[in-house]
């Protein structure tokens, strides 16, 4: 590790235990309950890198915990930090406070303040409605990693449905692999020197606004975000040392969606789609499909979930979709044993420029309170000039072996 | 003269049932109804639960789940299933509003993600969490799916009891072509059960004991073990601290209150 490096990971280190331990000490007197995982995980590339500067292989060490208290009167308050250490990648080396938020259930109300994670959606491969909080990109391309976002989060329950309204005072930028990391474009994302739409940058002061309601065996979600889009455009640009680099620009947006999830007999069937103005060009990404279970294959106890889904996105390929016009299918294997075996195949096919990701998801309990998930992926074919090519030397085999406490 | 004014204003009803003779079905069906009659009124309820699950060579591995229900006046229960662990499913939850008639809503929450997730219920015949409990096995009992017939009387560890064959209506999505239960004449509490697999050979066994009432009303058993005879394997559930009439309402089961269990 070159020595400006060593100093800023050990940096960044020091402050992460300092803040993780400020945080913790007005739950310390309070009785809580305490639960977390700790996970070690490895990393091995199949090919050699294609920039300079990355590596082969990374282990790590990530930690989380959840402190609970709830109150006498209804009220409830929660700490999810989160911590990960990375061998290769100091931008992978982060942590952040996930949940940290007090909650008051009234009658028919219910309100969250602090930071927290809200999902919104149906889909199993894109989730292109889900807005609130930002994508915790270094932990996962499948982006359902996301950081703490500040909020202020006032639920109405009614009888003709759900209104959510949310306040979110300050916008956490999204993370992106560094020099040393695999899984990145060419040019590395420089992450201090985001560029922000608003004169008021990461202080603007975004807005939302959800209706839900279920109607038998359909749920409907419509939903309104006006604020900082969670979505970079990434620009090129030279940086303070004269390399070129990747700045973030962050633009203001308006997004309006639908989502549904709905069972018909044994089908269930899902779908999102989102109309979006703004800075670019105004655009529209829809994506929906199926999924079916088979009960007891071949008289055994297994599972196997058929999963079918499709998404269209009108961006322009300045933007770092990586899903435009793609196909997705996922075959879902549950064995039902006390170790609760699991794999997931998942293909990508983009029908656009014939790139291909295949992806294995496999999982089993070890003991009581450990488990040993293997996740592999491939990028297949990545004609030149689409985004998903940077990624074509990336495939990866990852063993994740996680503790309970 | 009161009391034989009585007997001779009766004497009709008690001949017409007399002479009518009862059919099997008709008298399985009369069973199964006075069995659910006496869980009516209970309100709600909450109780723990530990499942232990034996493989064919006695290794053992648990589970605890925490389970609330809301009766539904002229429905199916409401019910909010909670995990508790092993670790890897801690925090997960799933909320069922069970129907007398068609399928089950069912939703599940996923804690790493935030997410609540539809479920297609239709099918029932599945493993719950790999126990030999299938989901039609612990889902709510509703009288109109199944069809039912009398088939005798037996005794079962001294308790003088009723045999009555029961059958899916939904037979293509359910695991079983029929069901065997063991009912008590006198408080109506089932105790054992037979169920026969789609080639209609015995597949699995239940018995229930250690029961108790509540509310000097309901009974509940505070064991069950599910005992698979094709498979070896067998599956134990421990019930305690059952409580009634705890004041859950409506909102308590709903996607909302689904997002914020603990």
């Amino acid at each position: 590790m070159p020595k400006q490096y060593r100093q800023h990971f050990f940096a960044k280190l020091f402050c992460t235990l300092v803040g993780l331990l400020i945080s913790f000490l007005p739950f310390s007197c309070l009785a809580m309950e305490f639960s977390g995982t700790a996970a070690v995980e490895g990393r091995l590339f199949l090919h050699s890198p294609q920039f300079a500067g990355q590596r082969s292989q990374d282990g790590s060490l990530a930690v989380s915990a959840e402190l609970y208290h709830e109150f006498t009167n209804g009220s409830s308050l929660i700490m999810t930090p989160f911590a990960r250490l990375d061998s290769a990648d100091q931008e992978r080396t982060h942590a952040d406070l996930r949940e940290l938020n007090y909650l008051h259930v009234g009658d028919k109300w219910e309100v969250r303040l602090g930071l927290g994670k809200v999902f919104w959606g149906a889909c199993e491969f894109v989730h292109l409605v889900d807005i609130i909080n930002q994508t915790d990109l270094v932990e996962s391309l499948d982006g359902e990693d996301k950081i703490g976002q500040p909020l202020g989060h006032l639920s109405l329950v009614r009888d003709w449905g759900v209104v959510d309204a949310f306040y979110l005072p300050y916008f956490r930028e999204r993370t992106f692999a560094g020099v040393h990391g695999r899984l990145r474009s060419s040019l590395v994302v420089d992450t201090d020197h985001p560029l922000y739409e608003s004169g008021r940058e990461e202080r603007h002061q975004d807005v939302a606004l959800r209706y839900s309601r279920s109607l038998g065996s359909l749920d409907v979600g419509l939903s309104t975000f006006q604020g900082t889009s969670r979505e970079p455009f990434l620009l090129p640009a030279l940086n303070k040392n004269g390399d070129p680099v990747l700045l973030p620009f962050y633009e203001q947006i308006n997004q309006t969606a639908v989502d549904l999830q709905g069972v018909f007999g044994s089908w269930l069937v899902k779908a999102e789609a989102l109309y979006r103005t703004g800075y670019g060009r105004d655009f529209f990404a829809a994506t929906g499909g199926f999924e079916y279970t088979l009960v007891g294959i071949y008289d055994s106890a297994m599972d196997l979930g058929l999963i079918g889904e499709y998404v269209f996105d009108d961006r322009e390929h300045d933007r770092a979709t990586l899903f435009n016009n793609d196909l997705m299918a996922g075959l879902r294997l549950a064995f039902n044993d006390a170790a609760s075996s699991q794999i997931l195949l998942g293909l990508v096919q983009d029908l656009e420029y014939s790139s291909r990701l295949l992806t294995v998801e496999a999982g089993r309990r070890l003991h009581e309170n450990v488990r040993l998930n293997l996740e592999v992926a491939l990028f297949m074919d990545g004609a030149t000039g689409s985004v998903d090519n940077a990624l074509g030397d990336d495939d990866f085999i990852k063993l994740e072996l996680l503790a309970y406490f | 003269m009161r009391n034989l004014l009585l007997i001779f204003s009766l004497l009709p009803l008690v001949l017409t049932t007399t002479l009518r003779a009862e059919t099997a079905e008709e008298r399985g069906l009369a069973i199964a109804r006075e069995a659910d009659a006496r869980e009516n009124g209970f309100g709600d309820f909450s109780s723990d639960m530990e499942m232990i699950l034996r493989n064919r060579h006695g290794q053992e591995s648990r589970r605890a789940i925490r389970i609330r229900t809301l009766e539904v006046a002229g429905d199916g229960d409401k019910s909010l299933t909670i995990f508790d662990s092993p670790g890897d499913v801690k925090g997960t939850a799933l909320l069922t509003f069970s129907h007398k008639v068609g399928d089950d809503d069912q939703w599940l929450f996923l804690p790493a993600l935030k997410r609540v997730k539809r479920i297609a219920s239709r099918n029932k015949s599945g493993s719950f969490m790999g126990s030999e409990f299938a989901y039609e096995d612990i889902a709510s009992q509703e009288v109109e799916k199944y069809t039912y017939k009398y088939l005798g009387d037996a005794l079962h560890n001294g308790h003088e009891c009723t045999m009555v064959e029961s059958s899916p209506v939904d037979a293509a999505n359910s695991g079983y072509t029929r069901m065997v239960s063991w009912r008590d004449k006198d408080e109506y509490r089932l105790w054992k059960v037979e169920y026969f697999d789609r080639k209609a050979s015995h597949l699995k066994t239940l018995i229930l004991d250690e029961y108790q009432q509540y509310l000097q009303r309901f009974w509940r058993p505070h064991r069950m073990e599910m005992v698979n005879h094709q498979n070896g394997k067998s599956t134990e559930l421990r019930w305690r601290n059952y409580q009634y009439r705890t004041g859950l309402s409506a909102g308590d089961f709903s996607e909302n209150s689904l997002k914020r269990v603990k």
